[in-house]
């Protein structure tokens, strides 16, 4: 297992606005401070204008805008598909349900898979969080949550735990426990705590870390023992409804999408935004790294699915049709990051070809809405929840 | 300072609407400036090495090129007979 230790920030009372926040040392004329990521944000942004006025800094933000704009622009010297000509076309595939996951009593919001590639954890707007073997469809754990609206859930690393949360606006992890006169809500963990709901959560590296996001606008990394906030990343506009963190090679970032429209590339040890994008024109669902960490996808509700080049700073390619008018609610790669999977609000999943843009499959089968959708660790199969109150794993 | 399991720690509320319109512009030209220095790679140098990397694993993509039925962990369980 990982040992990442992140920088613990103090806890306490802001020097500049007596909040009690997580804390930041400062130096101002050679004085230590503690400030919290806001103010120290604040400060930071100070420097470097002294007495602008509110015209000046917004003309200078728009000429910033339109010089990164250029500068994308001058590299984008060619389109994905072009560079994929060549590339020997996909043959029909036979994807179908194998298997299906009954038992949620309202719509299933999230899923996860587990590293042993059979295990599956699901959440509901029932309350209810399940965990199936997708082999064997038999459910093996169930736990009850005291809020309705369960919109994200996550398995640790380890396969010992879950993590799960919604309108209770926290983050909870519960221990998997095989004996059956244990009662899995009372060794419940409540690690984070945000001022709106939560809309995904994912465990690091370890089972010692959670990133969340929420509808407060904000991300933030939480140690799971302690439930001592250990970074938060402020940036969105808006609710923030999707994160996903980067391959452990590619080191100690995360991507987050919102309903600003953006989609922000974060470095989890100091809190900073690396990249920021905004082509989408409606809310960001779902956001995927490539499998390489080099470029992520992200679904939206403009019903569209686009490929974003982390070294190229902007949007590759586009994944859409005339047809498709239905809003993108899930995204995720296959094994190789030839195939791209989306799950859609006109109750269909759409398979596209990543390099040549087109799409290669259609799968129905779900009654409602899908709303997530995920491959499984070893790429052998993916499943899909819905709003039809059932999940359903195809390969 | 540890954290008391009996308190759990909140998430600052930091709502973009309590900032001033100036600082909000603040933090995003800062940002911006940011941005702006970042080392940019073209597209077409990206999208070779994105071409290449998947070309290297579609092979061994099972998704990709399909599994036989009988590998297959999901395929249909079979029926049984008793003789």
């Amino acid at each position: 297992m990982c040992d990442q230790t992140f920088l613990v920030n103090v806890f306490g009372s802001c020097d500049k606005c007596f909040k009690q926040r997580a804390l930041r040392p400062v130096f101002i004329r050679s004085q230590q401070l503690s400030y919290c990521s806001v103010c120290a944000a604040l400060m930071a942004a100070e420097g470097l204008h002294e007495n602008e006025t509110l015209a000046s800094l917004k003309s200078e933000a728009e000429s910033l805008k339109s010089k990164l704009e250029e500068e994308r622009a001058k590299l984008h010297d060619v389109e994905l598909h072009q560079v994929a000509e060549r590339v020997e076309a996909l043959g029909q595939f036979v994807m179908k349900t194998r298997r299906t996951l009954k038992g949620h009593g309202n719509k299933v919001l999230c899923m996860d898979w587990c590293k042993d590639k059979r295990r599956i954890v699901s959440s509901s707007q029932d309350g209810k969080v399940i965990v199936w073997d997708s082999f064997t469809t038999n459910k093996e754990h169930a736990v009850t949550m005291p809020c309705t609206w369960v919109m994200a859930c996550a398995y640790a690393p380890s396969g010992c735990a879950i993590a799960c949360g919604g309108l209770d606006n926290k983050c909870s992890v519960y221990p998997l426990t095989f004996d059956k006169n244990e009662n899995m809500a009372a060794k419940k963990k409540s690690v984070a705590m945000h001022t709106n709901y939560l809309s995904a959560c994912s465990f690091t590296n370890s089972d010692m870390q959670i990133l969340t996001a929420s509808g407060d606008g904000t991300c933030a990394l939480w140690d799971v023992e302690s439930g001592q906030l250990l970074q938060s990343f402020h940036g969105h506009g808006a609710d923030v409804l999707c994160l996903d963190l980067a391959p452990s090679e590619t080191g100690n970032t995360f991507v987050s999408g919102g309903c600003d429209k953006k989609a922000m590339v974060w470095d989890m040890r100091s809190g900073q935004c690396i990249q920021s994008f905004e082509t989408h024109e409606s809310d960001i669902n779902s956001v995927r790294y490539y499998p390489s960490g080099d470029a992520f996808a992200s679904g939206s509700d403009d019903a569209t699915c686009r490929l974003y080049d982390l070294r190229a700073d902007r949007e590759v390619a586009i994944y859409s049709k005339e047809s498709i008018i239905f809003g993108a609610s899930s995204v995720d790669f296959s094994l190789s990051g030839r195939l791209l999977f989306a799950g859609y609000n006109d109750y269909t999943i759409n398979v596209w070809d990543v390099l040549k843009g087109s799409r290669v499959s259609i799968l129905f089968g779900h009654e409602n809405r899908v709303s997530t959708l995920r491959v499984s660790p070893d790429g052998t199969a993916f499943c899909s929840g819905s709003w039809d109150h059932t999940l359903r794993v195809w390969a | 300072m540890a954290v008391g399991l009996d308190q759990i720690e909140k998430m600052p509320a930091v709502h973009v609407e309590d900032l001033s319109e100036k600082d909000k512009l603040k933090m995003e030209v800062a940002q911006l400036r940011k941005e702006a220095k970042l080392q940019r790679q073209q597209v077409s140098k990206c999208s070779e090495e994105i071409k290449k990397y998947i070309e290297a694993r579609c092979g061994e993509d099972p998704l990709v090129k399909g599994i036989p039925e009988d590998k297959n962990p999901y395929k249909e369980k079979a029926g049984c007979t008793i003789s």
